[in-house]
């Protein structure tokens, strides 16, 4: 079917040009391989002209009618509007813009279903029109020639127009190709080879002149060397119209077989020119640019009259309308509109469809709008296109890879898509497929093979955009990775810095010595107390063995009163070089506390261990008394020292010497409390026992009550000099120094009420076994309790003084310059702990927990107030309302300073639980259990004793060990934790 | 006798040349092999979730290589199972998503912005720093970037995220897969010679 066209007239080309070009060959219509002839059902609309469209009520407008980035409304609802006036503006480089298709008022902006086959809502903007039609001012351009093609481009660009043939690609972007992109051929698209569409075949009937001069402003634009307008010879009228309009200029009408689909970009592109793009490959890589017919036309409507694109030419068509044609209607204009005035036959229209029936889609919503791609609506009656039969399985037989326009295997890309097989259908060349519906339509077993392969190309794209994403993902997850090893790397850095720094300074400080002592100390500390393990063991078996290994609990017992010595003599050194700075005085101190603390518990196992003694009635009971005398006479010796060393320190830093002493005396009257609980643990089983010696004790354990009462008595007074002693001059050390009696006193107050509860339990026991003792006991319960209560009150009373002036410090540094040295120590020791972040939470910690109880304090007294007012009458009922209304304010500070302090708790908690893994209440549970068991093994040891054979007591004692062990390490596990988050409370 | 030793003179000639010839070109041209490491963690899903026990894909690439199992990872689902045991020439083995429902539905993360606090944590849980944020001021989602790893819900303190399931868009929509034998295929349009 080639009528070759090689005739034409042609402005001459330069002898250059030709001889460029190489000898023309006749125009030759090349083929591609397939195509289909499907019934073409042009006649139904291509007899009539084009007629103006209806003018709706309404016009919806979708911000993307074209590919790319939906365009940015311009205007607002409300905003009245002239036809051609813009109303939203392209965005980005591929995007167009969108202009009112007749003069109304935008009603809405907002989403509308829109020309999709998801049937998806996009945001559109509404007119609804005013039946005026009035134009914006406009004007074209009479010689666009003046103009630059970067102008032209602008232009098109602004005027909103977009590939009219289905795809929608922004035109401006295909005529601006930039400079090194030579332009071989311009490919003019008319050749319209869907069934049903006849809206270029019109166009191209009645305005041909229009489009031709269009396709000089794209030459003009593009610069082809040859430009060439492809018609499908079932248009003959179209022909000859656009032949007489080109007769005189350098454009050539090739006419193409009737085939489909001979339109498509990549077939039209082979049968004018025989090249082929490759796959993946873009046909301005062959030097081609293809355009629609409509384009054109739009594009001279644009340059030439100034009218943007505002409408368009559709074809309504199919069974279901009575008038079918071509309609130059509105954008915008919904396809129900569109329907009524082609004057709906009545029928039941069994499918609705955008596009031609090949490659358009079924459209479930007549509300949906024209927009700039919209060449066909279909109004299909159910004969005409019926329901698709169901799809059957396929049976090779190869027609479809007959007719593939593009060279593809369908068949197998059919069995790769359904079996999700995307890397194989890629493989095929599917990304290559245009979707044109040939094999489908050959398919003689029905099978939707399109919808397979749109199916799988979303899946391909999906997962490519997965890939793009997971790389992002992979990325930041790695920069956050390096991020935080760098913060990381940073603070370790900072504080190995402030690390060398401090230990720099206390090198270059008068107390030079002092670091050496301290780590002498530290060893002998470590010795003493291994020591005191091995010594505690020692007695255990010697309790289990009976009196048959004394000599070596005495040479134990020995070792650890060298060992103590040893460590006094340590301390006592340490102690000299303790005055001279404060920080080394306060190691001392800690040091020489831990000293007493060791010694007295050794003290008091050997306490245990002559008692237990003298249960069997052994006969070394003497000895061991004597021994636990000598331990106890130096753990008097290290207190005392200790006493002395707290004195000394203070000599040198006034701020150890305000506080101290009570802490001292707390820690003494803790002391001697356990003590006395201890004596009278003892005292009580001697009694059970009927042992001699049970009055001895007894009256030992009223000496010790007696001195721990004598202590407390003394505590009180010097806890009452320490308030008022502070001198107004130095306030700030007080301040600084403040935690830790706080500290301190929560130790005391920890003690006390478990002297508190062992004496309760004793006091049970004692009631259980209707011992004599029990009423003492009891009312010594009492009176440990009172001890502990008031302790608690003391701690809260420092916790609530500690506070108001937390930021004084460095002002008043004149007296001494001490305080430099505590308030650098203070942080590094807890950045030891755990870098500053705990360090500030516990600072926060401090201040919430005593606002709280401040508040609370606050809180209490305004209520005990009021209820001595109310009580007594002496208040009037405004009075009585005033307090009330005060009280809910004190309340309501104390509860917000608690849930704070709760909230911050709990921060730390998770911290402990992502630091250690486990719970702080699994720990505490951990603890409590390992307490308990071991609690149990030693009653168990205990009532054995008598009774059971040696092998049975051995037995448990090792296991007595283990427990004790395993007790030891969990509540190391627990304090750890604790004292990291400072929870110790 | 001479002939004789010329040939196998010429042979062995021969044969060094070649091995020359070879070694050079094996060490020229030799193929830089992806680590497999590397080759593991592209095929994981980079959602950085954890469920896998390891902190982030990366890790869990490396326990692979190592010889742990390839089924530990749900958001990739079976796909990445079996991509994995294909890549690795093991066993195919059947995710291992204990409890997790529906891998398959793409969440992301969502503030309700009013009820923001401001405490930061979220920021801190985010892998990927998906989040935006300061402290007491309103933190958002930047939901290209969001994994839907599900991290930050636990931390914060006010409950006020939320894991939306992510609804298609006109960009992302796809066709689904048509009913397959014996349905009729909705979407098709037929074209009948009438
Ligand atoms: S739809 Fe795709 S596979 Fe089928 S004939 Fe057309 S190009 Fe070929
Ligand atoms: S035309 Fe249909 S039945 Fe025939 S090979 Fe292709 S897919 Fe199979
Ligand atoms: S489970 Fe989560 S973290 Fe682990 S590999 Fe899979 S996506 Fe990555
Ligand atoms: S925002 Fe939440 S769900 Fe999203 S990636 Fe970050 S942590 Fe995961």
């Amino acid at each position: 079917m080639s009528q070759p066209q090689s005739s034409k007239p042609r402005k001459p080309l330069s002898v250059f040009a030709r001889l460029a070009s190489g000898i023309r060959r006749p125009a030759k219509i090349h083929d591609f391989h397939g195509g289909i002839h499907p019934p073409e059902m042009k006649h139904l609309s291509n007899g009539t002209p084009i007629v103006p469209g209806p003018l709706p009520q309404q016009l919806v407008l979708p911000l993307n009618m074209h590919i790319g980035a939906p365009a940015k409304p311009l205007v607002a609802p409300g905003d009245k509007v002239l036809k051609g006036q813009m109303i939203a503006e392209p965005i980005g480089a591929v995007s167009a813009a969108i202009h009112a298709p007749t003069s109304g008022t935008v009603s809405a902006i907002g989403p509308r279903p829109i020309q999709h086959p998801s049937g998806m809502d996009a945001v559109c903007i509404v007119i609804d029109t005013d039946g005026e039609d009035q134009w914006v001012e406009h004007q074209g351009i009479a010689d666009y020639t003046d103009k630059s093609p970067a102008e032209l481009v602008d232009l098109i660009r602004h005027a909103g127009i977009a590939g009219m043939g289905g795809a929608g690609f922004p035109t401006s972007i295909k005529v601006n190709l930039g400079d090194h992109q030579r332009v071989e051929q311009l490919l003019i698209n008319a050749v319209e080879c869907e069934p049903y569409i006849t809206a270029d075949d019109r166009l191209m009937r009645e305005r041909a002149e229009q489009i031709v001069t269009g396709i000089h402003i794209l030459q003009y634009l593009l610069n082809p060397r040859r430009t060439l307008i492809g018609i499908e010879d079932n248009k003959p009228e179209a022909i000859s119209a656009i032949k007489r309009a080109c007769k005189g200029c350098d454009i050539e009408v090739r006419v193409v077989p009737t085939k489909y689909p001979s339109g498509g970009e990549k077939q039209l592109i082979q049968l004018l020119t025989g090249k082929e793009v490759a796959s993946g490959q873009l046909p301005a890589q062959v030097g081609v640019v293809c355009q629609n017919v409509g384009t054109a036309y739009a594009i001279k409507r644009a340059v030439c009259d100034g009218e943007p694109l505002v409408s368009r030419v559709t074809t309504l068509t199919g069974d279901g309308v009575s008038q079918p044609g071509n309609y130059e209607v509105l954008l915008g204009t919904p396809v129900r509109d569109l329907l009524a005035h082609g004057n709906l036959a009545g029928l039941d229209i069994g499918r609705l469809v955008m596009g031609g029936p090949m490659m358009g889609f079924t459209l479930h919503n007549p509300g949906v709008p024209v927009v700039k791609t919209t060449n066909c609506i279909i109004a299909a009656s159910p004969e005409e296109l019926p329901e698709p039969p169901p799809e059957q399985p396929c049976i090779r037989c190869g027609s479809c890879a007959e007719v593939c326009p593009a060279n593809l295997l369908p068949q197998q890309l059919y069995w790769h898509a359904k079996n999700d097989d995307l890397e194989k259908a890629q493989h095929h060349n599917l990304m290559d497929c245009i979707e044109c519906g040939a094999c489908a339509y050959v398919c003689p077993s029905h099978i939707p093979l399109v919808q397979y392969y749109r199916y799988a190309k979303g899946e391909v794209r999906q997962q490519a955009a997965d890939q793009v994403k997971a790389d992002k993902a992979r990325q930041r997850f790695e920069a956050r990775q390096a991020r935080i090893e760098q913060e990381q790397a940073e603070k370790e850095a900072r504080r190995q810095a402030r690390l060398e720094a401090n230990r720099k300074k206390k090198e270059a400080g008068p107390a030079a010595a002092s670091t050496v002592d301290v780590a002498a100390l530290k060893q002998a500390s470590l010795d003493a107390s291994k020591a005191y393990k091995a010594a505690v063991k020692a007695a255990k078996t010697a309790e289990a063995e009976g009196a048959d290994n004394l000599a070596e609990l005495k040479a134990e017992a020995d070792r650890l009163k060298a060992l103590a010595d040893k460590a006094k003599a340590a301390v006592r050194d340490a102690k000299d070089g303790a005055p001279v700075a404060a920080a080394p005085a306060e190691d001392t101190v800690a040091k020489l506390k831990k000293q007493v603390g060791d010694a007295s518990s050794a003290y008091k196992a050997a306490v245990k261990a002559a008692k237990a003694a003298e249960a069997e009635g052994a006969d070394n009971v003497a000895e061991l008394k004597a021994q636990a005398d000598t331990l106890k006479a130096s753990a008097d010796a290290l207190k005392a020292e200790l006493r002395e060393a707290k004195a000394n320190a203070p000599a040198a830093t006034a701020p150890v010497a305000q506080t101290d002493p009570v802490a001292e005396l707390k820690k003494q009257v803790g002391d001697a409390s356990s003590a006395y609980k201890s004596a009278v643990k003892a005292a009580k089983q001697a009694e059970e026992e009927g042992a001699d010696n049970a009055a001895e004790l007894r009256a030992e354990a009223d000496k010790l009550k007696a001195a721990a009462d004598q202590l407390k008595m003394e505590l009180r007074d010097a806890k009452a000099n320490a308030p008022a002693a502070p001198p107004p001059s130095a306030p700030a050390p007080t301040t600084i120094e403040q935690p830790d009696p706080v500290a301190a006193l929560k130790k005391q107050v920890g003690d006390a009420s478990m002297a508190y509860k062992a004496a309760v339990k004793a006091a049970k026991q004692a009631d259980e076994e209707g011992a004599d003792n029990a009423t003492d006991l009891h009312s010594k319960a009492g009176e440990l309790k009172a001890i502990a209560d008031q302790l608690k009150a003391e701690l809260r009373d420092a916790k609530a003084a500690a506070p108001p002036t937390p930021k004084a410090a460095p002002a008043a540094t004149a007296t001494t310059d001490s305080p430099a040295v505590p308030e650098e120590q203070a942080p590094q020791s807890l950045a030891e702990v755990d870098p500053e972040q705990a360090a500030k939470r516990q600072k926060r910690l401090k201040g919430l927990k005593t606002a709280y109880n401040m508040a609370h304090k606050q809180y209490k007294e305004a209520h005990a107030a009021y209820e001595r007012a109310e009580r007594n009458e002496t208040a009037s009922a405004d009075e009585l309302q005033a307090m009330q209304v005060k009280i809910d304010k004190l309340k309501a500070k104390a509860d917000n300073a608690r849930d704070a302090l709760d909230a911050l708790v709990e921060e730390a908690k998770a911290d402990i639980r992502a630091h250690t893994g486990k719970d702080l209440k699994t720990l505490k549970l951990e603890a409590a259990r390992a307490e308990s068991a071991l609690a149990d093994k030693q009653q168990e040891l205990e009532q054995q004793r008598s009774s059971a054979s040696e092998d049975t007591l051995e037995a448990l004692s090792s296991e007595l060990q283990a427990l004790e062990s395993e007790t030891q390490i969990a509540r190391k596990a627990l304090k750890q934790a604790v004292e990291e988050q400072g929870l110790a409370e | 006798m001479t002939a004789v030793l010329i040939a196998v003179a010429a042979l062995l000639a021969l044969a060094a040349v070649f091995g020359a010839v070879l070694g050079f070109a094996s060490e020229k041209f030799k193929v830089e092999g992806d680590p497999i490491v590397e080759q593991i963690d592209s095929l994981l899903p980079q959602t950085q979730c954890g469920q896998c026990g390891h902190p982030g894909c990366r890790p869990y690439a490396e326990a692979i290589a190592e010889g742990e199992d390839h089924n530990r990872c749900p958001p990739g689902g079976q796909d990445t199972v079996v991509a994995l045991s294909e890549l690795l020439g093991r066993e195919e083995l059947t995710l291992d998503n204990e409890g997790a429902e529906d891998a398959n539905v793409a969440k992301v993360a969502y503030i309700r912005e009013d009820e923001c606090i401001g405490c930061t944590k979220c920021i801190q849980a985010c892998p990927v720093d998906a989040i935006v944020g300061a402290a007491k001021l309103m933190h958002t989602v930047i939901v290209d970037e969001c994994t839907g790893c599900d991290l930050c819900v636990e931390p914060c303190p006010v409950d006020c995220i939320d894991m939306l399931e992510v609804k298609p868009t006109l960009q992302t929509w796809g066709w689904h897969r048509p009913a397959g034998i014996g349905e009729r295929p909705d979407s098709r349009i037929e074209v009948v010679n009438l």
